[in-house]
């Protein structure tokens, strides 16, 4: 078994470890921690894969602004998970039995005989000074230049759906309104009195 | 070396562990999405190791488009627990009938 073999190996088993371990752990913000550290496991596979800008782009992103998403919203609702448990160990069968079934469906498809070593070449490892990002990149802006501008429409579309869904306006706080400062006139404030001066008594 | 198939079944193990995952927490919408996310990294290992091995980036870029349309996803179906927690004080998927369905 030569080093990148095991490698794959340790990897594979981190990253399956990890998912279990979502799945399973009855604490929410465990679960995102597991996460976590299936996506950095996940990306250090993309790495043997040559696949460096996405394994970076997959911590940055991933790891870097959803995952600390997820573990805002878990930290910041108050959640009792005891009733989310309900349940659990009835569908356990169910649920692991279906997992098995897709399993060895797919195994069935995808084993070795089919696209192993014999029938599938393994690529020769590129050679130094190749960059990967450049390869994207030229390929992105031209060949895929509309999609990767519906994707930006996408993040757009997100950003705002977000912020809509979660912006409200409460009665009870006190907040100013520019606007209306900027427009009052001083005769809306002061009024001019006209009266006669008093003798002194 | 490390054949195509290995990636593939990888890819199949994970997948097949979110479906049990959304079996197990189907009352928690936050181990929902989770598992969501995981069956999105499997079909993108599936997607990174074709790529390589058959030496089109096409696959990556694929990739690409997958992660930003997750993270959408992810976003707004945050946004949409948030606001469904502040209405109903939970996040139980058996209380979410108001729809009758």
């Amino acid at each position: 078994m030569d080093f990148e073999r095991f490698i794959f190996y340790v990897f594979a088993a981190i990253l399956i470890f990890a998912a279990a371990r979502v799945i399973t752990v009855r604490n929410p913000v465990h679960a995102a921690l597991h996460l976590v550290l299936a996506f950095f496991t996940c990306s250090a596979l993309w790495l043997l894969l040559e696949a460096e800008f996405l394994a970076i782009t997959l911590v940055l992103v991933y790891v870097g602004a959803v995952m600390v998403l997820f573990l805002f919203v878990v930290m910041m609702l108050d959640i009792n998970t005891s009733p989310l448990r309900e349940g659990f160990i009835r569908y356990l069968p169910l649920g692991l039995g279906v997992a098995a079934l897709i399993v060895m469906e797919m195994y069935l498809v995808v084993r070795a005989r089919n696209f192993g070593v014999d029938s599938v070449t393994i690529p020769a490892r590129h050679p130094e000074g190749y960059s990967n990002v450049r390869e994207i990149g030229s390929v992105l802006y031209t060949d895929y230049v509309y999609p990767f501008e519906i994707a930006s429409v996408i993040l757009l579309v997100a950003i705002i759906a977000a912020i809509a869904l979660t912006m409200r306006k409460r009665p009870e706080t006190k907040s100013q309104n520019p606007a209306e400062q900027v427009a009052v006139k001083a005769r809306d404030r002061v009024r001019v009195v006209e009266m006669k001066a008093e003798e002194k008594q | 070396m490390i054949a195509l198939s290995d990636y593939l079944i990888l890819a199949a193990i994970l997948f097949g562990l979110s479906v049990a995952g959304i079996f197990l927490n189907r009352k928690n919408v936050i181990i929902l999405l989770m598992a969501i996310e995981l069956m999105l990294l499997a079909v993108n290992i599936n997607f990174i190791a074709f790529s390589y091995f058959l030496g089109d980036i096409a696959g990556q870029v694929f990739v690409f488009f997958i992660l930003t349309v997750a993270a959408a996803e992810a976003a707004i179906g945050l946004a949409i627990l948030v606001v469904l927690f502040r209405n109903r004080q939970t996040i139980n998927v058996q209380d979410l009938d108001t729809l009758k369905g």
